[in-house]
């Protein structure tokens, strides 16, 4: 069948954007998606929390690679191809750890946690062309952080990481800035899978749309908990394109926020701990920005598959496809550093009324999307119509604006010999 | 003393019998696979809790480690509300569920409570999947005139991750 020439309906003469279901489902979009955006982009690889001192390493897989996420002896990160070598075993079949080196079984070639090749038994055998130094283990072509979260690009060309992340830069610093001892990930993953196409997971974690009926019992729940008390101040309410493909939604929410909004289910005795929160945040970052990190929600979405949702807790959140139907997904809990022992606690119980597999809403978003994904094989010549708010300028965020921006971004890369944007809508219009 | 009476107290003293637990624990599986999920509320303490621990961390303290499901009993009783009534769309329609519990091992216990361990294996079954949960509990029971309730439940799973099974929309 071949991969079409555009997947968009960019009507903006009539207010329509429709998005073409073969997108979801047709495996040369896939393999598509594998050469143009997960070989090209800026993929989330981990925190920098989780590799804190020399020797620390996670194993992580992403783009269809296995990955040592490790911190050298040398105190540099990097991001290591979990291959031997010698002949291709993984070297680390760990989920992670510290190790001075990596030891493939299979015939005993050992690697230095900086990725040097330090021991090969029987090392006489070989002759003069034989290098240690040429068979380092491989790394990702570019490792790159931003104020703690480390990605890898498996293009040695991409364009650096702060200018890939364009707008997204205001959004991370929001959650960075939030301790000024910095922030960790607290252990414990997340780690499932969904049967569905892994953009569907993009659209839903940041449709504004959905909340009120998908998650109806949520709300149910918090309104039972006491935990209307809006916040104060300003209200916020908008969508926005951050470029590159990056959306973001802000908004004042209902529910409490560790740092720094209070609500009657955090108990009394936790009140003056969040207002000192406040207050120290305001010191340090003025009252503006302390109101904006405090009480706003945000819901992130970097290109292409990294979600950093700031809401009744931190989540991030990053997912892979396995099969146009099938994505993999982890999520964790980032939280200020030092944060204290029962402030903690509220965190993580605040972080699972909502999120994840077990909490009283992933389950329904999951049971949604697959529900979808089913539905567009019903239907494969049928469009999505994601048009709210077209002719809003600026749109709340039960509108649309953040998933026309990713999906225009994807156009732009996936759509074979049209390289402007314009370029894509003219063929779209056709 | 009357008779009858001290012979009541000397039932009471006595520890907790492995009948007596593991008719509790079967009873308490089948209230979950016929989704009598209020009578299996009642089987909890005022302070009761219910957690699933992230499968890479087993051991973990939900006070400072990410979980899957930590629930105290104002949650819990929340979570069965929710999964009673319609608006729980992972589980309307109900999934059916079986679980198997085996290996029941009382591991400490004395006149008044009990601290034992199951493996279980958990079928749920929705859309035409299998979805297998592999695991065991580890339970904290008391003993109280009316019977046994359950302080502290917690389904430890020995899945390496939920790739396979996606969700725990159920009470495992």
């Amino acid at each position: 069948m071949g991969i079409r020439n555009s997947y968009i309906d960019d009507d903006a003469e009539n207010g329509l954007f429709r998005v073409q279901r073969g997108a979801f489902l047709d495996p040369e979009v896939l393999e598509a998606e594998r050469a143009r955006i997960f070989d090209r982009c800026w993929l989330y690889l981990g925190h920098e929390s989780e590799v804190a001192l020399p020797g620390d390493f996670r194993t992580r897989e992403l783009a269809a690679r296995r990955i040592v996420f490790v911190r050298g002896k040398d105190g540099v990160v990097r991001a290591l191809l979990n291959s031997c070598t010698h002949r291709g075993a993984e070297v680390c079949r760990e989920r992670g750890g510290n190790a001075n080196s990596f030891q493939c079984f299979y015939h005993g070639w050992t690697f230095a946690n900086d990725g040097r090749l330090i021991g090969v038994p029987g090392e006489e055998a070989y002759s003069g062309g034989f290098s240690r130094e040429k068979l380092r283990l491989r790394e990702a072509p570019r490792l790159e952080s931003y104020r703690g979260f480390f990605f890898v690009s498996f293009d040695a060309n991409v364009a650096p990481l702060r200018e890939y992340l364009a707008g997204a830069l205001e959004y991370l610093d929001l959650v960075a800035d939030q301790s000024e001892l910095g922030m960790e990930i607290v252990g414990g993953t997340q780690s499932y899978a969904i049967n569905a196409n892994w953009k569907l997971l993009v659209e839903n974690s940041y449709d504004g749309y959905h909340a009120q009926i998908a998650h109806t019992r949520y709300l149910k729940y918090l309104a039972g908990t006491g935990a209307f008390g809006a916040p104060a101040g300003q209200r916020w309410d908008r969508a926005r394109e951050l470029g590159n493909g990056h959306a973001v939604v802000e908004y004042t929410a209902p529910w409490g926020r560790p740092i720094a909004h209070w609500v009657p289910s955090f108990g009394d005795a936790l009140a003056p701990e969040i207002g000192e929160i406040r207050a120290k945040l305001e010191a340090r970052l003025g009252a503006d920005r302390a109101h904006r990190i405090a009480t706003t929600s945000r819901n992130l979405g970097i290109f292409p598959n990294l979600v950093i949702n700031d809401i009744m807790a931190i989540t991030v959140r990053t997912f892979h496809p396995l099969a146009p139907g099938r994505m993999n997904v982890e999520a964790w809990s980032l939280a200020p550093r030092g944060e204290a022992v029962e402030h903690r606690r509220h965190r993580l119980e605040n972080f699972l009324t909502f999120l994840g597999p077990g909490g009283f809403a992933t389950p329904d978003d999951i049971e949604a999307l697959e529900s979808c994904h089913r539905g567009y094989a019903t239907t494969p010549e049928e469009w999505n119509d994601i048009s709210r708010d077209t002719g809003t300028p600026e749109p709340p965020i039960t509108g649309e604006l953040q998933m026309r921006a990713f999906w225009r971004h994807w156009q732009d890369r996936i759509t074979p010999n049209v390289s402007s944007l314009a370029e894509a809508r003219r063929v779209a219009a056709r | 003393m009357s008779p009858l009476a001290s012979a009541a107290s000397a039932l009471c003293a006595a520890d907790l019998s492995r009948a007596e637990i593991e008719d509790f624990l079967f009873a308490e599986a089948a209230l979950l696979d016929e989704w009598r999920l209020d009578e299996w509320l009642a089987l909890f303490t005022e302070d009761a809790t219910y957690s699933v621990p992230s499968t890479d961390a087993p051991d973990a303290d939900p006070s400072d480690t990410l979980f899957l499901i930590a629930d105290d009993a104002a949650r819990l009783r929340s979570r069965v509300e929710q999964l009673l009534g319609k608006t729980t769309w992972s589980e309307n329609p109900r999934a059916r569920t079986r679980r198997l519990l085996a290996n029941v091992r009382i591991r400490k216990t004395d006149a008044a409570r009990a601290w034992v361990t199951a493996n279980f294996v958990v079928y749920r079954m929705r859309s035409n999947q299998v979805a297998t949960y592999v695991g065991r509990y580890e339970y904290e029971l008391l003993r109280r005139s009316s019977g046994l309730r359950i302080q502290h439940r917690r389904a430890i799973l020995d899945l390496e991750s939920l790739r396979d099974v996606g969700k725990i929309s159920f009470i495992l």
